[in-house]
């Protein structure tokens, strides 16, 4: 069972990479789908003129890291929302709906109930008062080189763990429906997202996350539609057709267990929730918007699209049980699906739009995961160029040219690492990574923001111990877990019982900030209580906030 | 700059945008998580519940409109949220600025 909900976990977070079945098993490769990869290549044409065009406009340092800061709310929220329904979340989710029923839609709520929470939180003192990274709000009154040392290396331990289930996932997902090679299709995605990133910076990868959401939102409303239309547009008919031909029957409407340990139900909702709120390419996002007003107007745009997202795999997952199951034609001689189960939304696009729409689905399904790269290896690269580079080794006395510079050698660098890392974990189950990623920002780079912003008592030494307290906490338990060391290690019985250590490693992080910031009586830290003040009224008002850059 | 910012910590209409804004961001955070919380404990303490049909004769159980409900309600309270904050709250953001800046 904690093995099964790890896997769907990690399915779930928005990784294509946590492939239950294509990461545990070997894949089976597909012969090569001719559509497919002619709309792929439509789509990656489609994408490097815009990588053009965003070139020409991307100048300075503020167009690279948020474009500028003229995204408008609405395009955000698209962003933001494509950057969250990867390539996982649709054929996960639904899978997991077509084998379990209702227990998909719990998971998708776990997803989204973090969204409303960001936006009245933290969405408008974020925009307020940062400028291209999160670290920028974190280290706003604190000493620069301790806090922003601290929250590069949580962005870029996020990123790293993210970013290697993610190629992983790529390759995987790649090598069963284009039939492609792995060891090319990690290459190709290496190659396409460092020149996203180095060429076009943020302007383009937003709208590379944008062209996708509107794809995948059409591709899953056209067959969310086909699938209603099977049944007459009559729910209950879906619904009491699906129980008829379900192995399981009545059992698939109503909760399965997969939330049983009340322990492990709440760290998950934790990791989940607060996870979210320390994402750095995500938090990178609300950069790129020119106030707080349409910071706000992007939280609300984004949680309309994901939730209409969910509602829409509940919906071909249950036409998955009705059209899928019940035809040979997508079975293989022992019953199973071909594919492995991941693969039942790709088989309704066959069954619903033929084989034209089945090549649409699966070249979204490539594009996803490029989006969703691109997101990460630019706020990999931001965190080594602007927090580490810029401000910790220059002082803040880095000229743009040099920075942007530093950014793009960091592109590159990260370009070679993810491809390396993509084939040293070919054969590796790296569903964990993304829990692990989730946790790090739950409990690292989540409790220095967000005390940065609501707590006048915060020191930098309480930051910097409670912060890699945070950190090294959630490392150790999820390796001590049984997750790593049964799992991947081969334990007999793991010394840390509970899969997420959010729970836990949260609660260090912020007693451990709390405890050593009211502790520091330090001259520095009477400094850094006083700036409380001008910070308030500024993340407040907006009062001396970046704006959008004109042109 | 440091004076602006006591003048506007000092001015009645800030401390009134912050008490109001704070309180309704406060009051929507504790509904989402207390909603997502009771669901939670519903499906770890009693899934028989949300596993109960809606009326004997139709196959649709509990569980889906709650879970519908839910994801409707998140999109709802941002909604809340935003048009207040972009209409009330940000116009008396405004008058407290133009105040400090004439």
């Amino acid at each position: 069972m904690k093995a099964r909900l790890l896997a769907l976990f990690g399915l779930l977070v928005g990784s294509s990479a946590a492939w239950a079945d294509a990461l545990t098993g070997d894949v089976q490769r597909q012969p090569v789908n001719v559509s497919a990869i002619t709309m792929f290549v439509a789509f990656v044409g489609a994408t490097l003129c815009i990588t053009y065009w965003a070139s020409k406009r991307s100048k300075s340092t503020a167009d690279y890291y948020s474009a500028g800061g003229r995204i408008t709310g609405f395009q955000n929220g698209l962003a933001i929302a494509g950057d969250y329904m990867s390539a996982a979340s649709f054929l996960g989710i639904s899978a997991l709906v077509f084998t379990s029923g209702y227990d998909g839609l719990i998971y998708s709520i776990g997803f989204l109930v973090g969204w409303p929470i960001i936006l009245f939180l933290i969405a408008e003192r974020l925009r307020n008062l940062g400028k291209y990274t999160f670290a920028d709000v974190a280290s706003y009154r604190l000493k620069q080189k301790e806090i922003r040392t601290l929250s590069a290396c949580g962005s870029l331990v996020v990123v790293a763990f993210y970013l290697i289930a993610q190629m992983v996932g790529a390759g995987k997902l790649i090598e069963l429906l284009f039939g492609l090679n792995y060891h090319v299709a990690v290459v190709l995605v290496g190659v396409l997202m460092v020149m996203y990133v180095l060429f076009g910076g943020m302007l383009a990868t937003t709208w590379v996350q944008i062209i996708k959401a509107v794809l995948l939102l059409s591709g899953a409303s056209f067959m969310a539609i086909m699938v209603l239309k099977y049944v007459d547009f009559d729910v209950s008919r879906l619904f009491s057709e699906a129980v008829a031909v379900h192995a399981k029957g009545e059992a698939i409407m109503s909760p399965g267990g997969l939330v049983k340990d009340p322990i492990s139900a709440i760290s998950l909702g934790l990791a989940l929730m607060f996870g979210t709120a320390g994402l750095p390419h995500i938090l990178m996002r609300f950069f790129t918007v020119s106030d707080a007003k349409e910071a706000r107007k992007s939280v609300f745009y984004a949680t309309g699209f994901i939730g209409y997202f969910y509602i829409l795999t509940f919906i071909i997952g249950f036409g998955a049980i009705l059209l899928v199951s019940t035809n040979p034609a997508f079975k293989d001689a022992t019953g199973a699906l071909i594919g492995g189960n991941n693969m039942a939304a790709v088989h309704l696009a066959d069954a619903v739009g033929g084989s034209l729409f089945l090549g649409f689905i699966s070249a979204v399904a490539f594009a996803t995961i490029l989006a969703v790269v691109a997101g990460l290896t630019l706020a990999g690269a931001s965190a080594v160029s602007h927090d580490l580079y810029a401000s910790v080794i220059k002082k803040g006395q880095a000229n743009e040219k040099d920075e942007l510079r530093v950014s793009k050698i960091t592109v590159l660098f990260l370009g070679i690492l993810a491809i390396v890392l993509g084939i040293a974990f070919e054969k590796q189950n790296v569903a964990f990574m993304v829990a692990l990623a989730f946790s790090v920002a739950a409990s690292c780079n989540f409790p220095v923001l967000i005390l940065s912003m609501y707590w006048k008592n915060l020191t930098t030494r309480g930051a910097m111990i409670g912060g890699w307290l945070g950190l090294i906490s959630a490392v150790v338990m999820m390796i001590l877990g049984p997750t790593i060391w049964v799992s991947v290690l081969g334990h007999e019985k793991a010394i840390f019982p509970y899969e997420y250590p959010a729970l836990f490693s949260m609660i260090i992080a912020f007693i451990g900030i709390a405890v050593f910031s009211k502790l520091d009586q330090s001259v520095s830290a009477g400094e850094e209580r006083a700036r409380f003040l001008p910070q308030f009224v500024r993340s407040q008002t907006g009062l001396g906030a970046s704006g959008a850059v004109s042109h | 700059m440091k004076d602006v910012y006591s003048q506007i910590q000092e001015n009645p209409r800030f401390q009134e945008l912050v008490a109001k804004r704070e309180r309704f961001a406060w009051i929507l955070s504790a509904l989402m998580l207390g909603l997502y919380l009771v669901f939670i404990f519903l499906i770890a303490f009693v899934p028989h519940l949300l596993g109960t049909r809606i009326s004997p004769d139709s196959p649709i159980t509990w569980g889906i409109p709650m879970g519908i409900g839910l994801i409707l309600s998140a999109f709802v309270l941002t909604g809340i949220y935003v048009r207040r904050a972009n209409g009330e709250f940000d116009r008396l953001n405004k008058a407290i600025l133009d105040e400090v800046q004439k």
